[in-house]
């Protein structure tokens, strides 16, 4: 595969370690402002949690980090996305290279009708891998804690798994090509809730190779999971509902000492 | 502790039958079990009547002899069922490419688009179009062309009834593939045409495979568009040793036609056993299609 660009990012040293730095100052779908206003940066090896109410643009912002907005016509985004120096939504950049290093898990397990092998090969053999193709699948799928539970029906349909296998699977095609970022967007809201913890348990091990961007509806799962975490919120005062980044910080401060009053009525449940 | 002893009077929870709403029901429901066999008496008798009057005469003589002459004896309609299957093969052999791209472009690149809608309404307006038109666009391009009665011609004009079916089932087995697989494709770094290529057609195949059949079935059985592109003809597709098919091509539909109405008996005997082989190779083709389209886990 094509190595990344490297580039040696600017100023300070907590800038140092940010893989990806989301400077958002509007998403537009045709004429309605969707997003506002919100500075994401991305901590590499860390997972970032984005939390709000419903309808606050958090998946929208995760979207536009790989530019799978893009096949939302009249998408529109202003502001940059800075990734190892390079401006993500800049003139020539080629969004179907950018889904290649930035990886994606939906909320609904959605696998391809193959087999697992040929669904955990597929991002592989999109990318022309030359290795050894058993070794990485088997890499993928134990990285995914699902190769014990598939090692012997890897012909099997990806679809006659259960849904927390279905996600898991997912989770290993994405993580088999090993992207520089993984976001994952509500991975575990149409899981059980033992499927939910094994999912979890996934991410914190995931964390060691890889960053991860999480979008979660669920405010316990963000404590529990998440480095940071980045609190998005509706705006209603101009008529419309516009999301907007409200506070960012490590989940602990952020849950224990929110600077926000937005924040700290969000965290304790008075709105949701 | 109390005893808690409330007399609540509970209706009867046995079955009553003949409660006015029961007898409804099941009178209803005997009713539409009638009609559906009703439904399937003209399937089954056609084919009765065919295994009667044509079993006796279908055997391997039949199946490989050519046609026989006025007066003659024996014989038999191989070479009309071998230009049945080259003739439908040419149909399927133009109608499925061009079905299926213009299937991918009506579900995928431009299925809002002018072009789009204006060829979703042409394909819709010409799966009822006559069959003896498609015969006739058949000749015009191909018979006045080249000169000659051929295999190629009765298959174009197959083709034109092929594809309209092909095009719209094959539409809707792709944008049958849920949102969300393309989704996944795209998120893994695929363009538009790998998406197609690698994820929305292996899926909706089964889909794409039933139409072409069906549409398979409905060409190996047409009669009219044949009648003056392909003609008809008593021998083999051979000419020196090797296949010619610029020449009047037999077929069983055709067959069927010119024998039923001829005053012999032989042929007339020949006719039916063609028209039970025609309805068991329409019967076979929509069988397996089933067998082929169904849902997949």
């Amino acid at each position: 595969m094509a190595s990344v660009v490297k580039a040696i990012p600017k100023s300070a040293e907590a800038e140092a370690n940010w893989v990806m730095d989301c400077k958002l100052d509007k998403i537009y779908y045709g004429d309605f402002e969707a997003v506002r206003d919100s500075h994401v940066p991305i901590e590499k090896g860390r997972i970032t949690g984005f939390i709000g109410p419903s309808g606050c643009g958090k998946s929208t912002v995760l979207r536009s980090l790989n530019r799978m907005n893009d096949l939302v016509t009249g998408f529109r985004f202003e502001g940059h996305v800075h990734f190892h120096g390079q401006d993500l939504y800049g003139r020539g950049v080629d969004p179907v290279v950018v889904r290649r290093y930035i990886g994606m898990v939906f909320q609904q397990p959605n696998p391809f009708s193959m087999s697992i092998y040929d669904n955990v090969a597929f991002g592989l053999r999109l990318n022309r891998f030359k290795g050894d193709l058993d070794e990485r699948v088997q890499q993928a799928l134990e990285g995914a804690a699902l190769w014990d539970e598939v090692k012997g029906k890897l012909k099997a349909s990806g679809l006659s798994l259960s849904g927390g296998q279905q996600q898991r699977l997912c989770i290993a095609r994405a993580i088999a090509t090993q992207p520089a970022v993984l976001l994952m967007d509500e991975p575990c809201s149409a899981l059980d809730p033992i499927a939910t913890r094994r999912v979890e348990e996934l991410m914190l091990e995931l964390k060691k190779d890889y960053t991860i961007v999480l979008v979660t509806h669920n405010m316990q799962q963000a404590t529990r999971v998440a480095d940071t975490t980045a609190f998005f919120s509706v705006d209603i005062s101009k008529g419309t509902r516009t999301g907007y980044l409200v506070e960012m910080g490590p989940t602990q401060q952020i849950f224990e000492d929110p600077q926000e009053k937005l924040t700290r009525e969000y965290v304790r449940g008075e709105f949701s | 502790m109390s005893e808690a002893t409330a007399e609540v009077s509970i209706p009867s929870l046995q079955r009553a039958p003949l409660e006015r709403r029961a007898l409804v029901s099941n009178f209803l429901t005997g009713l539409a079990w009638l009609v559906a066999l009703l439904a399937a008496v003209p399937l089954f008798s056609v084919l009765y009547m065919l295994i009667v009057r044509g079993g006796s005469r279908l055997n391997l003589e039949a199946l490989t002899a050519l046609p026989p002459a006025g007066f003659e004896m024996g014989g038999g309609f191989g070479n009309a069922l071998v230009g049945t299957v080259v003739m439908v093969g040419i149909g399927a052999a133009i109608a499925v490419p061009v079905g299926i791209l213009a299937a991918i472009f009506l579900a995928e690149l431009g299925s809002n688009s002018t072009l789009g809608n204006v060829a979703r309404f042409a394909t819709k307006t010409l799966t009822g179009l006559p069959s003896i038109l498609a015969g006739v666009l058949a000749y015009a391009l191909v018979v006045l062309v080249t000169g000659s009665y051929s295999a190629p011609a009765g298959g174009l004009a197959l083709s034109l009834l092929m594809v309209p079916t092909v095009i719209l089932t094959a539409e809707e087995a792709i944008k049958m593939v849920p949102k969300i697989m393309k989704d996944a494709a795209y998120g893994l770094g695929c363009t538009r045409t790998q998406v197609i290529l690698k994820v929305l057609l292996p899926t909706a195949l089964p889909g794409i495979v039933t139409g072409v059949m069906l549409a398979v079935a409905r060409a190996a059985g047409e009669t009219a568009p044949l009648l003056f592109t392909a003609l008809s003809s008593s021998y083999w597709l051979y000419q020196d040793g090797h296949l010619a098919l610029m020449q009047p091509t037999a077929s069983l539909a055709v067959l069927i036609y010119n024998f039923s109405g001829m005053p012999f008996d032989n042929q007339i005997e020949l006719a039916w056993a063609a028209s039970l082989v025609l309805v068991l190779i329409v019967l076979i083709i929509n069988v397996v299609s089933r067998f082929l389209g169904r849902p997949k886990i």
